[in-house]
């Protein structure tokens, strides 16, 4: 082991100490704003864990999804809530430690489970290998948009999915109340931040074919344009303000990639299963609709509600 | 070999710029001298980081990347200290008024 190695491995020590400090303050602090601050800057070390760890894709989903709009969700709804800062704990002792004590016990659980697995997996480590193997099948040439898009398919569907349901339940919450006092300076920011957001967010789509990236990240830069211009002003946050736009926008991405997959199974594929030649084009048109709706979705579970003047 | 240590040297004294907003950070007595160190540090610290990273890249293409990552994180500090600041001398000024 030579001294660099030695220095990573320090490196490597120190960041988890940290996640894992950052991750009990969290929790353990009783002022709700320290601990959403502290919940921002646990997931932007998460993504650096990710990035230590080879994993690029979900350092980036990481970074733009649990810090960013993680964190910019959890100050909307710490905004409005009019409540005291500070969060006296009305349960009963006995009922926190059992609490507690349920929690460690579910770790253990959990951790001796992953633990008894990893003996069988040792033999096939790295599922790489297998997907190496079948990645000129795939229609891309980046392993892990491979297994999202082709391999594990219906994953990513089901993911769509739960983000639907959950716009579903925002919704019905009904109207946005509050409008937000608007900074010069935002809407500055926004004039050319927007467009260049917009633009990363087709380049992250692009890339995500050969090198990390992906609908998530793309969807995720989408929605922090969404928010900004929500910030600086624009009551419907860019969306469309047809109503009925904004539910094709919302239920595009599930729709198509459930649509693709009942066609291929009515043309004898199997379901989700691309014929080789075309499972490129299939993948590219069902990231970027799913694209659309993660960033729509996003954005208003921001806005926390139907924008107000959502034309019928 | 001239452009690796030229790299080193530029590494460093980013290094040093953001030790010195890391102290300011801590050290200052008040949240606009915090803003300052932190912002005018940080964007030096990173400037001079990315620059030094700028003689390793392959091609240009990685050279405009950290370049747009350099002006996107200048761009975000200034607004983001700039909203902070406005917050916090309102908030003053409220607190006179009433006092």
């Amino acid at each position: 082991m030579n001294l660099l190695d030695g220095l990573w491995g320090v490196l490597d020590l120190l960041l988890v100490a940290v996640l894992l400090l950052l991750a009990m303050a969290a929790v353990l602090s009783s002022d709700r704003r320290r601990s959403m601050m502290l919940f921002i800057v646990f997931g932007l070390v998460l993504a650096l864990v990710w990035a230590r760890l080879h994993a690029p894709d979900i350092a980036l989903a990481e970074a733009a999804i649990g810090a960013g709009l993680g964190g910019a969700l959890l100050m909307a709804t710490l905004r409005r809530d009019t409540h005291q800062q500070t969060d006296q704990f009305p349960q009963h002792p006995v009922v926190l430690w059992g609490v507690g004590v349920l929690v460690m016990v579910l770790g253990t659980a959990i951790a001796w489970g992953l633990f008894s697995v990893l003996p069988t997996v040792e033999q096939t480590w790295r599922k790489g290998a297998a997907v190496d193997a079948q990645l000129a099948f795939s229609g891309v040439s980046h392993p892990v948009t491979a297994v999202l898009l082709n391999f594990r398919a219906w994953d990513t569907l089901l993911e769509l999915a739960v983000l639907l349901a959950a716009i579903f339940g925002i919704r019905a919450l009904g109207y946005v109340r509050s409008a937000y006092v608007t900074e010069v300076a935002f809407s500055q920011l926004a004039v050319w931040l927007v467009p260049l957001l917009i633009l990363m967010a087709g380049y992250v789509l692009w890339a995500g074919a050969h090198s990390p990236g992906g609908a998530f990240q793309a969807g995720a830069l989408l929605a922090g344009a969404g928010i900004l211009l929500r910030l600086a002003g624009y009551s419907h946050a860019g969306l469309p303000t047809t109503r009925w736009l904004v539910r094709l926008g919302l239920v595009a991405g599930t729709g198509v990639f459930l649509l693709v997959g009942l066609g291929l199974l009515g043309w004898g594929q199997g379901f989700l299963h691309y014929p080789i030649a075309y499972a490129k084009w299939w993948i590219l048109l069902i990231e970027m609709l799913a694209t659309v709706s993660i960033g729509m979705t996003l954005t208003l579970a921001f806005m926390g509600g139907i924008p107000q003047k959502e034309a019928a | 070999m001239i452009l690796d240590a030229l790299s080193v040297l530029l590494l460093l004294l980013g290094l040093f710029f953001f030790v010195s907003g890391l102290l300011g950070l801590w050290r200052f007595p008040d949240t606009f001298a915090r803003l300052h160190a932190l912002t005018k540090a940080d964007n030096l610290g990173l400037g001079l980081v990315m620059t030094g990273l700028l003689f390793q890249v392959p091609d240009v293409l990685w050279a405009i990347k950290f370049i747009l990552v350099w002006l996107l994180a200048l761009v975000a500090s200034a607004v983001n200290a700039h909203l902070i600041a406005v917050f916090l001398h309102r908030q003053q000024e409220g607190h006179d008024e009433s006092a």
